[in-house]
């Protein structure tokens, strides 16, 4: 075809709906990250992103057996709908995992979700308006912050220390929320091994943050998907436990059992209990009942206490290798959290160095890890990465952590060049 | 004809371009079925050489983007194989894929492209960035277009409108490579003109102009559907489509290109038209323009697809 020939000029119109999407579809865009986490799956790549559990180490077999056993013998029941409340055997056995953690709760009071982060879902959608303000650790797991941010609520961080959230930070915030004229609907946090911090809320800190809220009334979020992973010790006494009206507590199998069944739930006082109730139905009528039998047999039926131990064992070596790589590999001006529990080493950069800047490099030399900015609402965080040590072999870290330590002397020597990396000043 | 009874489509790979590679993947062999051709999406990976060696394909059609797939080492690897492909050989691509060989080339053709310095991490290192930074503005003056000298969908690319952003678009650069390509920025209308060759020699389709909104034509911008516009033809006066569509053609003939190519331009005020890069593997996504181009001149995606393989597999390794 030659150009004189060429048909009248036509605008293509790949997505027909664009301007009909709503304000909180604006920022679902593809991105750059995105496309590099994509390369982050491939196995020659040493991955310390992704929060996975190594559920390899599960009794596959076992599990498969049981699972076989549950259709032919409760296939009715677990294939068919359930309520939107969970299953009541289910929920009769989360209460025994919850007393583990000393809490006292009865099954009618918890509601089952789709992993823990449905709950985070509900719970934004029965208390938040668009401008709303939530109150958050600085850093936050972002999964909660994307929750938080498909209903519009306004996140203010608080910050912490090697001992978790600090209270005065968090009279101050909610100090200023008040000044501004708003009132914070929630306080989220994660307790135990955060995620992303890798610190653990002082047992001292503990009733001082429930004091404080308590006067603010300000409901509590304790997201606890870690608190039976911890290496040192039993399970630490829950929130929940000291203050069953103002506390909302958020559970899940993902990492004690698998993620892949995605089952999690959430306690909470009576009456936010019944509107989560309420919104789980509208959301997805009920959750499936055959993940939840599986869940409810594989408590009742295998060694889980037992399972849970190897798995503490499983992740104690992989963040001793994690500690110990960082600590003779990282150059100057690195800084790390050591948890004592959970997944996830928090790591600070040397100053000008930014993480999500260094990330293309990173993938480059065969090595992920997650920039901070996505653990603050307002992108800030360029300053940390999240290193997740779940999944690879002690081996297969310390060969990452070599990888990245090069690549942060290569970071170290362009900012001695070009100047510190924007929004790391 | 040869039976494409064992089509590969390659797509992944290990650069950045991963994901976007694999959506073309899949993009082709849909394609390809509702052509009539069973396809399977194989990754450049450990298996790929002891899959390609037990069942030999009939012809492979590499997507891949970004490293190993545009710049001639997969292709190279199917030669040795004696695999035939879709596309060019791996020479060709080799220096396609590097910005400033290529600009070099087709330059010498008598092609217009914007004024540039081509220089690595080291040179800024060992000579002192500022010195240097001031050297290219005093040369090429502002604006800049910054961009790595390999790969593709804008990645680590962007444009520098004040010499204080300099610094931070060399490092958004280095991040994805270590030899930065430094262009004086020439504002206009963007275009990209396809080239096919289905055995008459190549032929350019209808230019694509691209609108994008606000934040340029970055990486959200090419792949989030409806955040860029795009026109088929572009909408320019008569003998600047012929001006893009005869750079396009040169581009793929004096880079020896075969089969597919997609040239990349922009034309100025005054209806000049500067040639900017050559891509050896275009994108296939739905927001891709060279499917687009094909559609508008009456080139169904799919059959194209199984031509350009019939082709390859008639040509053989």
């Amino acid at each position: 075809m030659t150009p004189e020939e060429q048909p009248a000029s036509q605008r293509q119109r790949i997505d027909p709906y664009v301007g009909q999407y709503a304000e909180r579809a604006v920022g679902m865009v593809a991105s750059e990250i995105r496309a590099l986490f994509a390369v982050a799956a491939r196995p020659e790549i040493v991955s310390l992103a992704g929060g996975s559990p190594y559920v390899s180490a599960l009794p596959l077999d076992a599990v498969g057996e049981m699972i076989g056993r549950l259709v032919a013998s409760h296939g009715d029941t677990a294939l068919q709908y359930c309520t939107a409340q969970g299953d009541a055997g289910l929920r009769e056995r989360i209460c025994d995992v919850m007393a583990l953690e000393e809490i006292r709760a009865h099954p009618d009071e918890i509601v089952v979700t789709v992993g823990s982060q449905q709950a985070l879902d509900l719970l934004t959608r029965i208390f938040i308006d668009p401008g709303d303000v939530i109150l958050a650790e600085a850093p936050s797991y972002v999964g909660a912050l994307g929750a938080f941010a498909s209903y519009q609520a306004r996140v203010v961080h608080v910050a912490m220390d090697d001992d978790g959230l600090i209270p005065e930070a968090l009279e101050e915030a909610i100090a200023r929320t008040a000044a501004a004229g708003r009132r914070a609907k929630f306080l989220y946090t994660v307790p135990n091994f955060h995620n992303p911090a890798g610190v653990t809320l002082a047992v001292a800190r503990r009733p001082r943050i429930l004091d404080i809220c308590q006067r603010a009334g300000l409901l509590v979020v304790e997201d606890n998907p870690y608190g039976l992973l911890g290496f040192d010790g039993g399970p630490m006494r829950a929130l929940r436990a000291d203050d069953s009206d103002g506390v909302v507590y958020l559970g899940t199998f993902s990492k004690t059992f698998a993620a892949g069944v995605r089952v999690g739930w959430a306690v909470a006082p009576a009456a936010i209990k019944d509107k989560l109730i309420l919104a789980a139905e509208s959301a997805v009528l009920c959750h499936s009942s055959f993940a939840q039998l599986t869940v409810r047999e594989y408590l009742a039926t295998q060694p889980w206490l037992e399972q849970v131990k190897d798995f503490r064992e499983l992740y104690r070596e992989r963040r001793d290798a994690t500690l110990s790589a960082l600590d003779t590999m990282m150059p100057a001006g690195c800084h790390w959290t050591r948890p004592a529990g959970g997944f996830y080493v928090w790591l600070g950069l040397p100053d000008g160095v930014h993480a999500k800047a260094m990330l293309p490099r990173a993938i480059s030399s065969r090595v992920a890890y997650v920039p901070g900015t996505g653990f603050y609402a307002d992108g800030s965080g360029g300053q940390y990465a999240r290193l997740c040590y779940s999944l690879p072999s002690p081996d297969r870290i310390r060969e990452g952590i070599r990888r990245l330590a090069s690549v942060i002397e290569t970071e170290i020597e362009l900012r001695d060049d070009f100047g510190p990396a924007p929004g790391t000043r | 004809m040869y039976e494409l009874d064992r089509v590969v489509v390659l797509a992944g790979g290990l650069s950045a371009e991963r994901e976007v590679s694999l959506r073309s993947g899949d993009r082709v062999r849909d394609a390809l079925a509702e052509a009539g051709i069973d396809a399977v999406v194989a990754d450049a990976d450990s298996d790929l050489l002891t899959r390609l060696r037990a069942d030999p394909p009939s012809a492979v059609f590499p997507v891949i983007h970004g490293a190993s797939g545009e710049d001639g080492a997969i292709r190279e690897v199917l030669g040795l194989l004696g695999a035939p492909y879709v596309g060019s050989v791996a020479s060709a691509c080799q220096m396609a894929f590097d910005k400033p060989t290529a600009k070099a080339l087709v330059a010498a053709a008598g092609v217009n492209t914007p004024p540039s310095v081509t220089l690595p991490r080291e040179a800024f290192h060992d000579l002192g960035a500022a010195a240097v930074i001031d050297l290219i503005i005093a040369r090429l003056g502002l604006p800049l277009y910054i961009k790595p000298s390999r790969g593709g969908s804008a990645l680590g690319a962007g444009p520098v409108r004040d010499a204080a952003e300099l610094p931070s678009a060399l490092l958004s650069c280095f991040a994805y490579g270590d030899i930065a390509l430094i262009e004086r920025l020439v504002g206009g209308t963007e275009v990209t003109v396809g080239v096919i060759d289905l055995g008459g020699g190549p032929q350019a389709l209808p230019a694509v102009e691209i609108v994008p909104g606000d934040g340029g034509y970055d990486y959200a911008a090419r792949y989030t559907p409806g955040k860029t516009e795009f026109y088929v033809p572009a909408r320019l006066p008569g003998e600047v489509v012929a001006q893009v569509a005869r750079i396009a053609i040169a581009a793929h003939t004096v880079l020896g290109l075969r089969d597919l190519s997609r040239t990349d331009l922009i034309v100025d005020e005054t209806g000049t038209a500067y040639f900017l890069e050559v891509n050896v593997s275009p994108g296939m996504t739905e927001t891709s323009t060279l499917p687009m181009a094909l559609q508008a001149s009456g080139h169904a995606f799919g059959t194209t697809c199984v031509r350009l393989l019939e082709q390859a597999a008639t040509r053989g390794a």
